[in-house]
């Protein structure tokens, strides 16, 4: 290929290319245009751009995860449209391949990735009582560097070209050999970046979670997100180096014809197969166990009941995550590793479902005697319980090794872990959303509105994806950009199709929810507008700055419920000087260079490549020789804002 | 080791340098999983991924990796001597220790670049198997780590030079010296399960 055709602008002749262009083109201006106009740069660059605040992290985080989810969304349309009807025209299979495969990368890694971590920055210190992460500067760049990736993946389909291997970019597939466009260097490096932003997010958590709670916070009296917290960052800490391993390897094969994962010269495709998986697993449960801790906050608080079983909760987190290392294996049941190895992985895959049994039944009976109120959230939640059961029995299903040589790469597999993605980490993550909106911006959203897109979201999702067990079982391969009329599978496609449709008009009523409330819902609404049960709550809702005026002291898990409830006294002491992290830009110029070090490496430009990297040293040794001792809130300024907000907490 | 709470060494006298060295130690878990990798890489194709090109009993030679072993190990005593000497404030010792870790480290490197020019002249380049590419890939890792190893070890020494020891350049110190231990650790491995290994 010659070095010009690479940057080729758009990759495809296709209209649709060409219209997003535009799009992409117009949005950017109208953005740049709609901030001059308003002066917003100042605000822009003061209040978020260079901001080491975990709440305004988190909130980024989340608008991340929003727009990713439209974009990975606006994929899974494209699909199923494309599948509604036999022997269809609508994308060739070229456009097929790299459309499954950006929805896949675009979904796990930059939408619900995003959205973890996010309600991960925005709950753990309020929620241990704390003022920030333990790095706060480290927090931001984390951010950044994961938004770069997300750019760069994003990128790819108008310059160049998307990643067509599939999500999990099975070599030889992936290799030099049969993705010769510049696709799968665009994957690599944008996951690369964004993990390393990944891993130091890892960091942060853990050290946050073990030094800073607030006094009398013991480990046993976490709140049960705070643990899920721990131990999923735990995971990202184990499970993220593999990836960057795999993906290093994977940059040398493609771009310097090393033979790692190449079928000649002692190279083997399925050692890719075997680390993307040693990573792959952990990072499903990485995404569900942090939804898991959501899904006990809401139940708890919406049954007005104590958590059921809080240890064997704890427990079970923890056996969740051991057995994720150990069960890698079953992805590729059908490549040939022999009875015996097959039947271990088949063993721990299936030992899974017992915690993770314990968890339902925990969930079960927190609600069981319990006042519920079926808010939204709670309506999230409920509906979670019978929809991943029917997910986690599938996967068991799947987990059979001799049985699975009938499910494989079917539309059954992608039935089921849909199926436990979608009520397990999509619905948590928007329960979650609607749950702390108001701890984020002062106003709650509209509960009607919000109905509407939460029965249709479920709706929708059961129409979509419960035809593909089905049509899976029946033989109907994934990945297959179209089929004969002949197949039978016209009318189930058609009925997935239709549930998409659902879907998307479910996340529509979300974001119009969000524009009406923001102009139609009351203000001043308390710091506890749910009567929930843990600290967040204890603070003003938004929350300033400094999170809390004083410290809390903690007995329980539920201090909060205690000082509501018991008379329990949660602030002991008095306001004094608070000490907070100084806002800088140097972390969205360092993530700035990572992006030309990343785009220029996967077009080969080498110049690009040596001065964005002089320019990431640079940062380096700047940042080496900084002086930030951070700076003091003021006891008077505080009082002044405790004030103001509504008295002293 | 136990600290004693109220006579803290001066690295660990704030709460951020605490949470500094606690965080390091995370990142040197997520390290020694890099590592496992490229090790497990390395098993997996020290027999399997030799293809046509060499295996690893042609293409080792003692020499250079034990003057390799033996630079690096005395550097891992030489930072260890500078931490000592930073414990009982002995400023200038410290310096002349770390230069010397760092100078060690060079040293190594040079060796370590040497070897790779041998294997590229006697056939076994990054593109020649799997194995190849496994290898040096692994040393490559670890030659990296100790290259950065060096530039950050100078930013530190400027620092202390300039500001002499306080609590921010005595905790940059000893979190360096925790890195350049891990890098000794993992070269430990590498001499005596790529190599000795190898040759035998």
């Amino acid at each position: 290929m010659d070095f010009s055709d690479r940057f080729s602008i758009p990759p495809h002749d296709d209209p649709m290319l060409y219209a997003s262009i535009v799009a992409i083109v117009l949005t950017s201006i109208a953005i740049v245009v709609g901030v001059t106009y308003f002066k917003k740069w100042g605000y822009l660059w003061n209040n978020w751009l260079t901001t080491v605040d975990h709440k305004r992290i988190g909130i980024m985080y989340i608008i991340s995860a929003l727009l990713m989810l439209f974009r990975g969304g606006a994929d899974a349309v494209m699909m199923r449209l494309q599948t509604a009807v036999p022997d269809n025209t609508f994308l060739d299979a070229q456009h097929y391949n790299e459309v499954f495969t950006t929805h896949g990368v675009v979904m796990i890694f930059f939408m619900a990735m995003a959205f973890i971590i996010g309600m991960m920055n925005f709950v753990v210190p309020l929620q241990i009582g704390a003022r920030d992460v333990a790095f706060p500067r480290l927090n931001a760049l984390s951010f950044w560097l994961y938004f770069t990736g997300a750019m760069l993946l994003n990128l790819s389909f108008v310059v160049g070209g998307s990643p067509d291997a599939g999500w999990t970019n099975y070599y030889p597939m992936a290799g030099p050999e049969f993705s010769q466009h510049v696709g799968v260097n665009y994957y690599n490096w944008a996951l690369q970046i964004s993990g390393i932003g990944t891993l130091m997010t890892g960091i942060n958590f853990i050290a946050t979670i073990i030094k800073m709670r607030a006094p009398g916070m013991k480990l046993m009296k976490m709140p049960i997100f705070i643990w899920a917290a721990l131990i999923t960052n735990l995971m990202i800490v184990l499970a993220f180096p593999v990836l960057t391993i795999a993906l290093l390897m994977g940059t040398l094969d493609r771009q310097f014809l090393t033979n790692f994962f190449t079928t000649s010269d002692g190279g083997m495709d399925m050692m890719w197969a075997n680390l993307f998986w040693v990573w792959g697993h952990p990072e499903v449960y990485i995404l569900i166990i942090p939804a898991f801790g959501i899904y006990s906050t809401i139940i708890a608080a919406f049954s007005e009941r104590n958590l059921y079983g809080y240890t064997s909760m704890v427990a079970s987190i923890l056996a969740i995550s051991a057995l994720s290392f150990l069960v890698w294996v079953h992805h590729f049941f059908t490549m040939g590793q022999g009875a015996l190895t097959n039947s271990i992985f088949s063993i721990t895959t299936m030992l899974i479902a017992v915690p993770t049994g314990i968890k339902i039944f925990n969930w079960l009976l927190t609600m069981w005697k319990g006042k519920i109120r079926f808010a939204t959230p709670m309506l999230y939640s409920i509906a979670f319980i019978p929809l991943f059961t029917i997910g986690g029995s599938t996967g068991v299903m799947l987990g059979m090794a001799s049985a699975d040589y009938q499910y494989h790469n079917t539309l059954f597999l992608v039935a089921h872990f849909h199926n436990v993605i979608i009520p397990g980490v999509v619905f948590a993550m928007i329960a979650g959303l609607i749950f702390y909106w108001p701890k984020m911006f002062g106003f709650m959203l509209n509960e009607r509105i919000g109905k509407w897109a939460f029965w249709n979201i479920t709706i929708g999702f059961c129409l979509a994806f419960f035809p593909m067990y089905f049509t899976g079982l029946n033989g109907q391969a994934r990945r297959m950009y179209t089929y004969s009329e002949a197949t039978g599978f016209s009318t189930l496609s058609m009925i997935s199709f239709i549930g998409t449709l659902l879907l998307a008009v479910g996340f529509v009523f979300l974001v119009y929810n969000i524009f009406y409330s923001y102009r139609h819902a009351p203000r001043n609404i308390g710091g506890d507008p749910w009567n929930a049960r843990t600290l967040e709550w204890a603070t003003h809702s938004p929350v300033p700055e400094y999170n809390f005026a004083i410290s809390p002291t903690v007995h329980s898990e539920e201090a909060f419920w205690d000082y509501k409830e018991n008379d329990y006294e949660l602030f002991k002491g008095k306001v004094e000087d608070i000490h907070m992290p100084n806002n800088s830009g140097w972390s969205i110029i360092f993530a700035g260079f990572f992006f030309a070090f990343g785009f220029f490496f996967i077009f080969h430009v080498w110049v690009g490549v040596i001065i964005a990297f002089l320019g990431i040293i640079g940062c380096l040794i700047y940042r080496s020789f900084e002086k930030d001792d951070g700076h003091h809130i003021h006891k008077e300024e505080i009082e002044a804002t405790e004030k103001e907000l509504g008295g002293a907490k | 080791m136990k600290l004693d709470p109220k006579n803290l060494p001066l690295e660990y006298s704030t709460e951020t340098n605490k949470l500094n060295i606690l965080g390091f130690w995370i990142f040197l878990s997520a390290e020694i999983m890099l590592f496992a990798t490229l090790f497990t890489t390395y098993f997996v194709y020290v027999d399997r991924g030799v293809g046509s090109g060499p295996a690893g009993a042609e293409i080792f030679e003692l020499p250079p990796v034990l003057i390799e072993t033996f630079l690096l190990l005395t550097s891992s005593f030489t930072i260890g001597l500078a931490v000592h000497a930073m414990r009982i404030n002995r400023v200038k010792a410290m310096i002349w220790f770390m230069v010397v870790t760092l100078l060690l480290g060079a040293g190594f490197l040079s060796v370590e670049v040497y070897e790779f020019i041998h294997y590229y002249h006697i056939g076994a380049t990054l593109q020649t198997s799997g194995f190849t590419a496994a290898l040096l890939t692994t040393l490559g890792t670890h030659g990296a780590h100790v290259t950065m190893g060096l530039f950050w070890g100078i930013m530190i020494i400027i620092q202390i030079l300039r500001d002499g020891l306080n609590a921010r350049t005595a905790n940059k110190s000893f979190i360096f010296s925790l890195y350049w231990h891990f890098l000794d650790v993992m070269w430990i491995f590498i001499f005596s399960f790529i190599y000795l290994k190898g040759m035998m």
